[in-house]
């Protein structure tokens, strides 16, 4: 075995399949905005503590920034470009209504993290809620609006009778 | 900021892991769930030349009861041991524990075995291990060998691993039936780093008296320590809050808390001495119901 500074991968993002010769310093983030051109995906704080960065990563949320893309061999990952179909899903939808977002700029996190929660726990509590978002910041402060908004899209998604 | 560069090889194996390990010396880094070293190097407070990644290495990442203790092997996140039936059935301080470990989606990827090889000061797990007299395997070019959790924390961010070995598995040994625990801790916000962690045991023998007494405490100090002369306090004595309060002063007297920007060396030491007192508050609270 001998290490390497450019590794190939295989892997699934948003479903499609992508092969692609990666530096070995190129962390699942930047992989995805710059080499995918999937910019959704943002970047705050690089140390992980912001939470901007979110994605599912085999079904759940990590930090894309404290991942690199060499290591996603055979992995399955979603963004938020993979949230909407034909129509927003329903955590769009909820956060469009309940204005949960200003800048926008910690919406695609916020997005990852909601929808990681609601596949493990499809009624949360106000209070379960709040844990599971308490890794993202919103410098706009619209904390109220987002967890109104993660509360309305766990009923509707109950109500559709599917998974988020 | 972003990492500087560095060469990536992923070990298919333990044995793979000591191999590169010892062929690259100390440019080398080990990675696991990479929740502490990936940050540290995107602020290129380190800077590997060779990163060995341990994520492809098959069946490590059991979570088991072997010999009265839970094992925790090296790619067992930290997310899946804390919804573990295992883990909420037989070590609940564990879970307790880990809930308190940054955030989700860090749990998701970060491990336990990594946790304790970080060595921070004010981690969680080191605490836990070290109040139940776990120990750490490991594997180097010469061989297997288990270290006692109270010879693995050395300062801060360094353990008693050779820089070629590779920690494998933790043993958490299982408290006795009726042994009360709980698992303190103070940061000013959740998910921030433990200013003070306290992790307490206490089991109570039939005739009522404290017959073990388990206390130990992080980010009070350059490695988690237990409170050998609180436990020494408590042991063979009938719990009460007099007991208590004498114990947690006394605990608040034998830890060497430094000055940071968090805290005070004289606030961590009042902080510990409350947590200290309302934990076994909170273990005897467990230990009676559970003997009843």
């Amino acid at each position: 075995m001998q290490p390497l500074e450019r590794i190939r991968v295989h892997l699934s993002v948003n479903g499609h399949a992508v092969s692609q010769l990666v530096d070995a310093r190129r962390t699942l983030a930047d992989f995805l905005r710059s080499d995918l051109g999937l910019p959704g995906t943002h970047i705050g704080c690089e140390q992980g503590v912001c939470g901007a960065c979110t994605v599912l990563l085999d079904g759940v949320s990590v930090r894309s920034c404290l991942i690199f893309a060499a290591q996603l061999e055979g992995s399955a990952v979603e963004t938020v470009e993979g949230l909407a179909g034909d129509a927003l899903h329903p955590l769009q939808e909820a956060f469009h209504r309940n204005h949960a977002l200003q800048c926008g700029y910690c919406s695609p996190g916020f997005l990852m993290a909601a929808r990681d929660l609601l596949e493990e726990n499809p009624s949360p509590s106000e209070a379960e809620i709040r844990v599971a978002l308490s890794g993202q910041i919103c410098r706009c402060t619209g904390y109220e609006n987002i967890v109104q908004a993660v509360r309305e899209a766990a009923g509707a998604l109950q109500s559709e009778g599917r998974d988020a | 900021m972003k990492p500087a560069s560095f060469r990536y090889v992923a070990a298919s194996d333990v044995h793979e892991a000591v191999t590169l390990l010892s062929a690259h010396g100390d440019a080398a880094k080990l990675l696991a769930g990479g929740q502490s070293l990936v940050p540290m190097m995107n602020l290129r407070l380190s800077r590997p030349e060779i990163l060995i990644d341990l994520n492809r290495i098959s069946g490590a990442d059991g979570i088991t009861v072997e010999d009265g203790a839970l094992r925790v092997g090296m790619l067992a996140r930290q997310r899946a041991a804390e919804r573990a039936d295992v883990v909420r059935t037989r070590l609940p301080l564990l879970g307790e524990a880990i809930s308190r470990i940054g955030h989700t989606q860090i749990r998701s990827r970060g491990t336990l075995v990594g946790s304790c090889c970080h060595a921070d000061p004010s981690a969680e797990i080191p605490c836990v291990l070290l109040a139940l007299d776990g120990f750490v395997r490991a594997q180097g070019p010469d061989g297997m060998r288990d270290i006692p959790a109270a010879d693995f924390f050395l300062g801060y961010f360094q353990t008693a691993l050779s820089p070629k070995e590779v920690a494998t598995d933790l043993f958490f040994p299982l408290p006795a039936a009726g042994t009360g625990w709980a698992f303190l801790e103070f940061a000013r916000r959740h998910g921030d780093f433990a200013i003070v962690a306290v992790s307490a045991l206490l089991r109570l023998s039939a005739s009522g008296e404290i017959e073990r007494a388990a206390l130990s405490l992080s980010g009070v100090g350059p490695a988690p320590l237990r409170a050998r002369r609180a436990e020494a306090l408590l042991l063979e004595k009938r719990p009460d809050g007099a007991l208590f309060a004498q114990a947690a002063r006394e605990a608040s007297q034998e830890i060497e808390p430094a000055d940071d920007v968090q805290a005070s060396a004289g606030y961590r030491r009042q902080l510990a001495q409350t947590l200290v007192g309302r934990a076994l508050q909170e273990a005897l609270a467990r230990a009676a119901k559970e003997v009843a």
